[in-house]
């Protein structure tokens, strides 16, 4: 029943934090398939770090729901793939293990902050990977490094093992080089899991088919609005208009809530991160520290020691966020404006299959070049509503702009990740 | 002064596992740390799943307290670092309690019932504890324990309405009896039940005291921390609103916290579990018989009095130990397991459990016929109770009885007793033939001492009065 696998290839773009040499797998759907695996999701037996220097050399005792859905499915998993720490970022140059580069110009970040799971799959190391999506952490790499990346509908994976950076938007979800892997690994990982009390149970996904054929498909103006750069909204205005050619329905539309998305989802994210995070302390993994001292000196040094500068700023915005006499400010009203954005899905999808635009505002960043915080915020501004309103959203190549590639983002309603990958499937093919 | 308390009570459900996760809650014959799971040591990436036997726990409370229940509640997150806290937050609930409202009702100081009404109860997780070690400044250490972490608790929060450390007394004597009635919490579980109370004298400042982790430390607690309000008061010291611990060992209250170590909790809705929408399950709960049913019926079928009936049904295995002994003989079962028995296991520190029935009911048997003194029965009781602590096979009480040679005797064997202790005792003998009042009782108690309480005290006083009339 059992196969062997070796994995020995260089790494230029340091895409991994851990490789597996040997590898067992079964027989199944994903038989001898290699599958990176984003950092941040827990591997019995094998190093977990999160990108981040606290957790260096745990070793998870059990492995995550998908992970084993992957063994049992016959995936080989080969490493655990670099990201920004604890996924805080959009370029994956926050890790505490070195930044990992874009195997389409090295000079450039492949995105974040499942950075190393979206390279290891644009350089051809492995078909597929796992990465996971709080703000557009599947997404935006993706489409930095011109592959299809899919962030499923909030429930459909378990997160069971998903160490946690924002409980309420997160997602596992798939990276490939081509949609048909993309939905491969998808059908393998979504289901019900009892030990995560989000979980949802569902039908399992339907067979990829290609369809696109009068899909109504709504184009919000927000999405090419301020900031965009004009090179990638050309492309993905002649993508969207391929759409079109290939028998979808366009219909301009709005979604005034995205102007309250980037503040709310950064309040909320940071703010159940600060809590999250809380557990970091060096008593029963992670690095210990080296002293003796009362515990709450011990606390401080290690979580000073052991956590970067963006994982510490976000613990710190986010407790402010939560605290007494600024709660209702801050946390409170970021939930209203979450509310605001699910309502503003639930009127669009009313008249729309599918809300299309951009994935990113730009191309993928020269390393370095984001080194002031609030600019790298902005660039979520497109990926993050879905992940407020919780719906499934996937990015397919579409062309280059600056020589880099550039993502079109297909945003489904609740659960329909079929449809939008259908939709991708047709364009990918119409593209071809 | 006007003492006015509020109380919080912490209780441990009894249910089978924990309230996030499938490990046992039965650890504590364990060693440290064999009761854990991913999800009760928060390891990273471990999520929590509500146990469902907790939430029906928690509810039989509710509708037993005649609490509300909304039809949402919610859990949320208490961030804090402690390291018997293993994820830095507890999973408690904050703004939307399971249960709001309802009250327990207690005998007033003054007679006749008082009413407390409760603020609010709520579902929450206990963290782990920690064990000190060591000694000396450098030598000293700290070891952490899971097993507890993750334990289901209710918080019981009252209104400030009790007005002393004996209403408190009887509060909690009244909730522990129910909780016990309703199969969800065991008494005998070490820490099962932890009481904070908030005191204050009234136009003064309240003070917290937490860490009363016994409901016998309560009324001892509270009588210490009150003195000490009044005292502050007379010397025209400042109350300062402040939390202070209870130190059981010596029977005082200290300040805990200073100002720049207060907590801000930071509470948010705990975003891996799902909102409760559990109302509905409330009507679906059949309670069992409670403790004031149970004390109405006592006296109905027993024939029994009130007090004696409220102490029987005060604790749910003396109520189930009276009602296998009483069956024949309530009038004699009720006096002698209410005030004898229970006074010999409170001076022992004695569960009621550990009383074998056959040989309580035996030694009744005895006493309805007559065949011993009073006197006897409590030696032969003591005896009993003494076997049982020493772990040797106690002995029937017909047994002790003929070896000691307890029976009770005829008159006439203790003529001759009582003729030499009226030769020894000339000048009470001389008294009593004066008609002086308490002389008989003197020699009656005389002769009893003789007889080492073999005697019928009234046959024995008949005896005298026979032997001085000759």
């Amino acid at each position: 029943m059992g196969s062997k696998m070796s994995f020995d290839k260089p790494d230029p773009d340091n895409a991994f934090i851990t490789l597996c040499r040997e590898i067992d797998y079964q027989e199944g759907p994903l038989s001898g398939i290699p599958i990176a695996i984003k950092d941040n999701i827990s591997t019995a037996g094998i190093q977990t770090t999160c990108g981040s220097k606290i957790l260096k050399g745990y070793i998870p005792p059990y492995d995550a729901h998908v992970i084993t859905l992957i063994r049992s499915a016959g995936g080989a998993i080969v490493g655990k793939t670099n990201m920004d720490e604890f996924g805080m970022g959009t370029t994956t140059e926050s890790s505490a293990f070195g930044p990992t580069t874009n195997p389409v110009d090295p000079t450039r970040v492949p995105g974040g902050s499942s950075g190393g799971s979206a390279a290891a799959v644009a350089s051809g190391l492995v078909r597929m990977a796992l990465g996971t999506d709080t703000g557009g952490s599947i997404r935006c790499p993706a489409s930095f490094c011109g592959i299809v990346g899919l962030k499923p509908t909030y429930g459909r994976v378990s997160r069971y093992g998903l160490i946690a950076y924002a409980n309420s938007l997160e997602q596992i979800g798939p990276l490939a080089r081509n949609v048909r892997d993309c939905a491969l690994l998808y059908s393998c990982i979504a289901g019900y899991d009892p030990r995560d009390g989000t979980s949802l149970d569902l039908p399992a996904p339907t067979p990829l088919r290609s369809e696109i054929q009068g899909k109504r498909i709504g184009v919000p103006a927000e999405f090419f609005g301020e900031g965009v750069d004009p090179a990638v909204a050309s492309v993905v205005q002649s993508g969207i208009q391929r759409l079109e050619e290939l028998g979808a329905v366009i219909v301009p539309c709005s979604m005034p809530s995205m102007r309250y998305a980037l503040a709310a989802y950064y309040v909320t994210s940071m703010s159940e991160a600060s809590s999250n995070l809380g557990r970091y302390d060096g008593v029963r993994y992670g690095q210990a520290p080296d002293t003796v001292r009362s515990w709450h000196d011990a606390y401080s040094e290690i979580r000073r020691a052991g956590f970067g500068e963006e994982v510490r700023r976000r613990i710190l915005l986010g407790s402010f966020a939560l605290s007494a006499g600024y709660q209702g400010k801050y946390y409170a009203k970021a939930q209203a404006a979450r509310q605001m954005v699910r309502d503003d899905f639930e009127r669009l999808f009313e008249s729309v299959d599918i809300i299309a635009g951009p994935t990113m505002p730009t191309v993928a960043f020269r390393l370095g070049e984001t080194s002031d915080p609030l600019s790298m915020y902005l660039a979520d501004i497109l990926t993050v509503p879905a992940n407020l309103a919780g719906v499934p959203a996937l990015s397919v190549p579409c062309g280059t702009a600056h020589g880099m590639p550039v993502g079109l983002q297909l945003i489904g309603r609740h659960f329909a990740e079929d449809e939008i990958l259908a939709a991708a499937l047709a364009f990918e093919e119409g593209s071809a | 002064m006007t003492v006015i308390i509020g109380l919080e009570i912490h209780c441990q459900l009894n249910t089978n596992t924990k309230l996030f996760c499938g490990c046992s809650t039965d650890y504590r014959d364990d060693g440290p740390n064999t009761h854990v799971c991913p999800v009760c040591l928060g390891l990273p990436g471990s999520l929590p799943v509500l146990n469902r036997q907790a939430v029906v726990y928690a509810l039989r409370v509710a509708k037993a307290l005649h609490c509300e229940v909304p039809e949402f509640s919610e859990f949320a997150r208490k961030n804090y670092f402690y390291p018997d806290l293993p994820k830095a937050f507890q999973i408690t609930q904050y703004d939307k309690p399971l249960a709001l409202g309802g009250y327990i009702e207690i005998e007033a100081e003054a007679g006749g019932e008082k009413r407390i009404n409760l603020t609010r109860i709520h579902m929450e997780e206990d963290p782990g504890r920690l064990v000190h070690k060591g000694s000396g400044d450098r030598g000293r250490y700290t070891l952490v324990d899971y097993n507890r972490s993750g334990v289901p608790l209710i918080e019981i929060v009252t209104e400030p309405e009790l007005s002393s450390p004996k209403e408190a007394r009887r509060f909690l004597n009244k909730l522990r009896a129910t909780l016990e009635y309703l199969g969800i919490y065991d008494s005998e579980r070490e820490g099962s039940l932890r009481v904070d109370a908030n005191i204050s004298i009234k136009g003064y400042e309240r003070v917290e005291v937490k860490n009363i982790t016994s409901y016998k430390g309560v009324e001892k607690a509270l009588t210490f921390e009150i003195t000490r309000q009044k005292g502050m008061i007379r010397r025209n010291a400042q109350i300062v609103r402040e939390t202070r611990h209870y130190q059981e060992a010596r029977g005082v209250t200290t300040s805990a916290r200073s100002k720049e170590m207060e907590h801000d909790y930071r509470y948010f809705p705990e975003p891996d579990l799902a909102p409760l929408q559990v109302s509905s399950w409330v009507e679906e709960i059949e309670l069992p018989e409670l403790p004031d049913t149970r004390r109405d019926r006592f006296m109905q079928q027993y024939g029994i009095s009130l007090n004696h009936a409220r102490t029987l049904t005060g604790d749910l295995r003396l109520a189930e130990f009276f009602e296998e002994v009483a069956s024949g003989i309530p009038e004699v079962a009720a006096p002698w397991t209410a005030d004898i028995l229970l006074g010999e296991l409170n001076y022992r520190d004695m569960p009621i459990s550990k009383v074998p029935v056959p040989h309580f009911n035996a030694l009744l048997e005895e006493v309805k016929k007559g065949t011993i003194t009073d006197t006897s029965a409590v030696e032969i009781l003591r005896l009993l109770l003494n076997q049982v602590m020493e772990g040797s096979t106690p002995e029937m009480p017909g047994a002790v009885i003929a070896r000691l040679g307890l029976s009770k005797e005829e008159g006439g064997a203790f003529r001759e007793i009582v003729a030499s202790v009226l030769a020894e005792n000339g000048p009470a003998v001389a008294d009593q033939r004066a008609g002086k009042a308490g002389a008989i009782n003197f020699l009656v108690g005389q002769v009893m001492k003789a007889t080492r309480g073999r005697a019928d005290p009234k046959e024995i006083a008949r005896i005298i009065e026979d032997l001085l009339k000759e």
